[in-house]
């Protein structure tokens, strides 16, 4: 699952396949995915792993990292 | 559309507190203002608007505020920045809604950025909540004159909304609010509009929209800009419109909420930058769109950001089963400078798309319409001048260009700006001789406007207005860039609908992990100041940057080549 989004965030959001992105590399807050792609993201997990996210599971709090990310969706599942 | 009498009716009003006394005479129990939350919906009557507004009114007084003192709002979207900006207005004190503090910026800049808006604009009083209050004190206390920090918590009932209303206490050339000219250099450049300005655009705009008492505005926008605040506040509060709104933050999350909004409460208008409506198309689930119906929808306004054919159609497509027609879709050009509308495309009429030959655009800065197989631009039009708005075109003497000929766009207006508040200079380098020149480029055509670009660099992401430089300034304090090798522009995004950030800077280090700790501070800094993503961030060896006869970095140069070399297309429009 965690290379799964990881491929998804480097290729469609970053633009960039080869970006080295840590586990615990702040996304939102270290200016890599801004808001509008977290829609974005949010769908792509929804499609993927079969879970409902909210819009207010959509924070820095829940998906700033890749770790909190696959965290957030494995208690969702 | 049923034949309704045009509002608008009501050519007496002098100040907005004209208006708001007729609202609260003969509108006291209609809805005014449905705010969306989570919380569920929650409708506020003239009345009430008008009411709590008068606490407001009361505590500023209290504050010792007086008319034409600055009073500036730092708040989230919701009810109190709506009583707070009608609370100023009431005692003739002069309202400005700052951006608020959001989850990516770095707190004590944006702190910092409140302090010198405050300190260069003399700024009276600040209300905002009581957790962000002992931050503001620290950072205010600094100013020459600290301003009086009201908190929405300790506001205490009192003020009676009639004795307000009974004052008079703005002429009609009075400033009535202040408008910020976006992008973060413009924080410090306060648009002053004043009553007769901003009355001036509500009639010829409602006009211009064939706005009627059945209409019904939904808006996700902020207020902190023009859309928002004019489109989605001022304009049908004053023409007695139900207005329906929500956060930008909760939309962002959940675009789906305005189409919600639209089918539940009949919505007739909304106004959206180009980046929105590739957004819908492709960001609300299918299950969210179960059973709902656009059909009330007549207009749905594309503004404030380049418009593009590509995202009407992909919005067209996705919805033209929910009751959205080719008709619906309009466009506008605007700025807060001209308090908001310069031109509007016409209602009901599809929206002219003028295909002219590429080279002779590029090169001659002639928009020469083709239909034969030459390399071609589509530009889409923004309509036309509304009233009371006269439009030239100029070259860089500003002397007049023909039609059909690219220059600077300039217009003369019953509702431009009175001056930036504080700033004379500023304020003289845009105006000569009653005329306001936008620093946007375009031609006209047959009466309508087609914007091509701008005259100074500007990035333009999903609405908001950003200056290159101070992206390249950041990008120059981080350690490793080489000081003054840097350049920002922006890329435009098809499947977005909008432009992406694109930083170069040259560095000295060679080592991957390295350059990758340096382009993680670039992003990082960027996105806690500034609260955009640097899509490509591009780290190159020294020299490589071109730079201008004079020394200068070419910004132009620099993005051509780093498209062709870097992402292998060649320059677009």
């Amino acid at each position: 699952m965690k290379d799964q989004i990881r491929a998804f965030i480097t290729a469609e959001m970053i633009r960039d396949a080869k970006y080295p992105l840590k586990d615990d590399e702040p996304l939102i807050t270290g200016g890599l995915i801004d808001s509008f792609s977290l829609v974005e993201l949010a769908l792509f997990i929804e499609k993927t792993f079969g879970i409902h996210l909210d819009d207010v599971d959509l924070t820095a709090e829940n998906m700033d990292t890749l770790g909190q990310i696959v965290a957030f969706v494995e208690a969702k599942q | 559309m049923s034949q309704v009498q045009p509002v608008s009716a009501h050519p007496s009003a002098e100040t907005l507190l004209d208006r708001a006394r007729w609202l609260s005479r003969e509108r006291p129990d209609a809805p005014a203002v449905t705010l969306v939350s989570h919380d569920g919906d929650h409708t506020l009557t003239y009345a009430d608007l008008l009411a709590e507004s008068a606490r407001y009114a009361y505590a500023l007084e209290q504050a010792g505020v007086q008319p034409g003192d600055l009073v500036v709002l730092v708040l989230q979207h919701g009810e109190a920045v709506l009583f707070g900006f009608w609370g100023s207005m009431l005692l003739g004190a002069v309202p400005s809604i700052f951006p608020f503090l959001t989850e990516k910026l770095d707190p004590e800049r944006y702190f910092d950025s409140v302090q010198k808006l405050v300190e260069h604009s003399g700024v009276k009083v600040v209300i905002t909540y009581a957790e962000l209050e002992p931050a503001l004190r620290e950072v205010l206390g600094a100013c020459t004159t600290p301003p009086t920090i009201l908190t929405t918590e300790q506001l205490q009932p009192g003020g009676d909304i009639q004795v307000y209303l009974a004052r008079n206490p703005a002429r009609p050339d009075d400033t009535a609010f202040l408008q910020h000219s976006s992008g973060s250099t413009g924080l410090q450049k306060g648009i002053m509009l004043s009553h007769r300005s901003v009355l001036n655009q509500v009639r010829s705009y409602s006009a211009a929209i064939h706005l009627t008492p059945d209409d019904v505005v939904v808006s996700w926008l902020p207020l902190y800009h023009d859309m928002g605040l004019i489109a989605g506040f001022v304009m049908p509060i004053m023409e007695g419109i139900p207005l329906v709104m929500m956060s930008p933050f909760h939309w962002v999350r959940d675009p789906a909420i305005l189409l919600h909004a639209i089918a539940r409460y009949g919505g007739t208008l909304c106004w959206l930058p180009n980046f929105a409506y590739n957004f819908l198309a492709t960001r609300v689930r299918d299950a969210d769109l179960e059973a709902v119906d656009l059909s009330s929808w007549r207009a749905v306004i594309n503004c404030s950001e380049p418009v593009h054919a590509e995202s009407h159609r992909a919005f067209l497509e996705r919805f033209a089963g929910r009751g959205i027609t080719q008709e619906s879709l309009m466009t506008c050009y605007a700025m807060a400078e001209n308090t908001f509308a310069v031109t509007q495309s016409r209602i009901g009429q599809p929206v002219r798309l003028d295909v002219v030959e590429r080279a002779a655009l590029m090169e001659r800065r002639q928009a020469v319409p083709t239909d034969s197989d030459v390399p071609s631009m589509t530009i889409v039009s923004c309509g036309w001048p509304i009233e009371g708005c006269a439009l030239r075109i100029v070259d860089d003497q500003r002397q007049d260009l023909p039609e059909r000929h690219v220059g600077e766009i300039a217009l003369k207006s019953t509702s431009m700006l009175s001056g930036y508040y504080h700033r004379p200079d500023a304020t003289a380098e845009v105006m000569a001789d009653g005329w306001y020149f936008t620093g946007d480029m375009g031609y006209l055509a047959d009466g309508e406007l087609f914007i091509t670009g701008r005259k100074k660099d500007l990035i333009i992401i999903g609405g908001k207005n950003i200056y290159p430089q101070d992206i390249e300034s950041l990008v120059n304090a981080i350690k490793g860039v080489h000081a003054g090798r840097v350049v920002a522009f922006g890329v435009y995004n098809e499947r977005l609908g909008t432009e992406d950030m694109a930083v170069i800077a040259e560095v000295d280090v060679e080592d991957a992990e390295a350059r990758a700790e340096i382009s993680r501070e670039i992003r990082a800094s960027v996105t806690q100041n500034v609260d955009v993503v640097c899509r490509y961030v591009h780290l190159v060896d020294h020299m490589w940057l071109i730079k201008t006869s004079s020394g200068k970095i070419a910004r132009r140069a620099n993005r051509a080549k780093f498209l062709e070399e870097v992402l292998g297309q060649p320059e677009e429009a």
